[in-house]
């Protein structure tokens, strides 16, 4: 029952190689091979929602449930018409209100009331892509739009969880419940139409195009003086009908919220209230999708490493299982037949 | 002789006795109230019986059942690598019983997860070539965990096939034996780790306390203290329930390794904390700090309770030392799981009372398990074999 010399040295060669390992796990965050955070594809569609020019109207919440046959869902008593507070499995696109005090003016932080839009904001790097084990979010490669096949998910709500802006939402009131969001309509590109938000959006608050030229024209925006007259366009920036009209130029908070965060959003979005006030996070620079994704490369990639490690406990085991471990129970000298 | 170390074990033997008593009862009125929960989840749908919302998209189903249940059930893994890997033969009588709580926690854990997919009948997309996800960390766990639960019943395996007496296919496995070995080594190791990783694409709406790059290295090195800790507590309720001496003789050395594994896993948490500063999320007035010091406590206790070599020798000790890892544990998992997680505000979750009568359905359907198997079957160490000097 006493240790000898060899037993002691095959100990500490098992120490060594579970110390390689614990090594190598740690030298996650020091890695070369990092994967960088992903920048949105060269034709990306998206959305600019400015909401300085958004009357809160919710043409494009009712269009949104029209275009995805989506029913209504109530929150007061009267169930008369559609009164969702946020977005659900059955409602993927909402304009919230920001109050404060009086509610006096509209785009004052005080004493005043604000719009915000809810919906996906199609990112360039999306954590629900990373997250789901089932590819059944996917990220179109060429017009980024990040779709849902509900025939693929497994329901693990993993998503949800992931998503920092609270999008995927899943459907708790069934059996067979499917994950709901916008997927810019991508159903509907076929005959010729685009975001039914966008489509309907009276002011051009909602405006549909490829996310360069939104861009270009959120920063436009910026550089005009407030209370100055201008033209904006509405329904489809990119292509399509003029719809401009004139209008006032707003007090801008100078930051066009999805420009870089977390690598950026194909949708983009203005607005005279401090984002975090209406509700849109703090993001930084780098996806998490990203972090998430080195670790996994880093302990995975290619498998080399589960291999060595597997190699190498294949080969500690190998000497210090012994026959008899197993069977020592029932044929006490087992072991020297085998040995 | 060679293995000499080995061969003064007391063998596995079953322990006997009446299977209809009041443990038994309990556990399965607990188990068809589980029952009935589940047939109303799987008819009507998850809101039915959870509290689950859109804020909270995982609650104790996920966490405690399996994330939580799959850590304690690293017992087997843990003391698998101290005999085969790092060769400490002396370990070997409490291999089969670690290896067996191990073998129900990780099925039953396997098995909850159906319970809370949305859309369960889909879950074989996980290992299917076009739908599966590499990049995606649940993939990765769910892959780990479902292997290594197939290599935990191999690994196992030699108890039935002794008690059915085929004693040529055991011959078999018994060849093989090494590379399973390896294979539950390795295994646990990629998922225990992948289930701290988990929590990283859900980026900033995570605390800093629980949110780092460290989190796999943390959960790994957790989850095997805490192996060595269920071990711990399992050994003394086994002891005192079926009347048997406690192996102290054993329990003492494998609580200082723990010790050990716990101080490096303190070294790694807390360095990580101070290099990232985030440690001055834990001295701001909130729950989160408060929850964040109750796990550290819990982490820390096992040093007061059996850190000298006297405090080793009392069972008690090592019982609360036990409890104390196995706390830590629990709290690690729900700070970084539901209580640092925020998506915004307007979210609460407390699991709702069929929520939790399915969780504690799952621990009946354990505590029953291992009763008729360790009953039955030969887990647990021959009691007259026990001391170093019998052997039959
Ligand atoms: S349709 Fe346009 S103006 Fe009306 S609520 Fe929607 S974004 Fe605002
Ligand atoms: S906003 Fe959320 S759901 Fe939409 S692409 Fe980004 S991570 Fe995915
Ligand atoms: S719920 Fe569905 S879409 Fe979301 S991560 Fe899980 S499998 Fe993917």
């Amino acid at each position: 029952m006493q240790a000898g010399e060899n037993s002691r040295r095959r100990f500490l060669k098992g120490c060594a190689a579970a110390g390689g390992v614990a090594v190598a796990a740690g030298a996650v965050s020091t890695s070369v091979e990092a994967r960088e955070t992903r920048s949105r594809p060269a034709e990306a569609l998206g959305l600019l929602y400015d909401a300085t020019l958004c009357v809160g109207c919710k043409a494009c919440v009712a269009a949104c449930k029209t275009a995805n046959k989506n029913p209504a869902e109530f929150s007061t008593l009267d169930k008369l018409w559609d009164t969702p507070l946020d977005t659900t499995g059955h409602t993927f696109n909402l304009i919230k209100m920001y109050r404060n005090g009086t509610m006096e003016t509209k785009d004052a932080e005080t004493n005043g009331y604000a719009f915000m839009k809810t919906s996906c904001m199609h990112c360039a790097d999306p954590s629900c892509v990373s997250a789901c084990p089932v590819s059944a979010m996917t990220k179109d490669p060429v017009t980024g739009v990040v779709g849902y096949e509900a025939s693929a998910c497994i329901g693990c709500r993993y998503c949800v969880a992931a998503c920092p802006f609270g999008i995927p939402k899943y459907q708790y009131d069934s059996p067979t419940g499917q994950i709901g969001k916008c997927e810019l309509c991508r159903h509907r590109y076929k005959d010729g139409n685009y975001s039914a938000c966008a489509e309907v959006c009276p002011t051009g608050a909602t405006l549909y195009g490829k996310t360069s030229d939104l861009l270009a024209e959120a920063k436009r925006r910026l550089a005009l003086k407030p209370g100055s007259v201008t033209v904006y366009p509405r329904g489809n920036i990119s292509g399509g009908k003029d719809q401009s009209y004139e209008g006032y130029v707003g007090t801008y908070k100078q930051h066009v919220y999805g420009e870089t965060e977390y690598g950026g959003t194909q949708v983009l979005k203005l607005s005279a209230v401090e984002f975090e006030k209406v509700g849109m996070p703090n993001l930084p620079p780098e996806a998490a999708a990203a972090h998430s994704e080195t670790i996994q490369h880093t302990l995975y990639g290619g498998m080399l490493m589960p291999i060595a490690v597997l190699g190498a406990m294949t080969f500690i085991a190998k000497r210090n299982v012994h026959h008899e471990d197993a069977s020592d129970a029932v044929q006490p000298d087992a072991s020297k037949e085998e040995a | 002789m060679a293995h000499s170390h080995n061969t003064s074990h007391g063998a596995p033997a079953p322990v006997g006795g009446n299977l209809m008593n009041a443990a038994t009862t309990v556990s399965a009125v607990l188990i068809a109230v589980m029952l009935a929960v589940l047939i109303t989840r799987f008819i009507f749908g998850l809101g039915a019986v959870t509290n689950l919302n859109d804020g909270y998209p995982w609650g104790i189903w996920v966490v405690v059942d399996v994330v939580i249940g799959s850590a304690f059930a690293c017992g087997g893994f843990s003391v698998a690598m101290l005999v085969y890997i790092f060769n400490k033969g002396q370990y070997h009588p409490i291999v089969r019983p670690a290896l067996l709580a191990s073998l129900f926690g990780y099925t039953l854990a396997g098995v909850g997860v159906i319970f809370d997919l949305g859309r369960w009948w889909n879950f074989w997309h996980i290992f299917w070539p076009g739908y599966a996800n590499p990049n995606s960390v649940m993939f990765e766990v769910a892959v780990c965990i479902s292997a290594y639960i197939v290599v935990m019943w191999l690994e196992f395996s030699p108890a039935f096939l002794e008690k059915w007496g085929k004693h040529e296919t055991k011959k078999k496995l018994n060849k093989v034996l090494f590379f399973l070995v390896a294979l539950g080594t390795v295994l646990p190791m990629m998922h225990q780790s992948s289930l701290g990783t988990l929590l990283v694409v859900m980026g900033v709406q995570i605390n800093p306390l629980w949110q780092t790059q460290f989190l796999p290295l943390i959960f790994l090195l957790s989850a095997i203290a805490i192996g060595y800790g269920v071990v711990l507590f399992e050994s003394c309720i086994a002891s005192s329930a079926y009347r048997r001496t406690i192996e102290t003789h054993l329990l003492d050395p494998m609580a200082k390794i723990m010790l050990g594994v716990l101080a490096c896993f303190l070294i790694v948490r807390f360095g990580d904390l101070l290099v990232r500063g985030a440690l001055v999320e834990a001295f701001k007035p909130t729950f989160i700090a408060l929850s964040f010091w109750v796990e550290n406590l819990c982490f820390v206790a096992p040093f007061l309770l059996v850190g000298s070599a006297t405090a080793r020798r009392n069972p008690a000790k090592l019982f609360l030392a036990g409890v104390a890892i196995m706390l830590g544990g629990i709290f690690l998992r729900i700070n970084g799981f539901l209580i640092g997680y925020d998506t915004g505000p307007g979210w609460t979750y407390f699991p709702s009372v069929p929520e939790l009568l399915v969780t504690i359905g799952m621990f009946a359907i354990e505590i029953l398990g291992y009763i008729i198997i360790t009953r039955r079957f030969p887990v647990l160490p021959r009691e007259a074999d026990h001391a170093f000097s019998a052997r039959s």
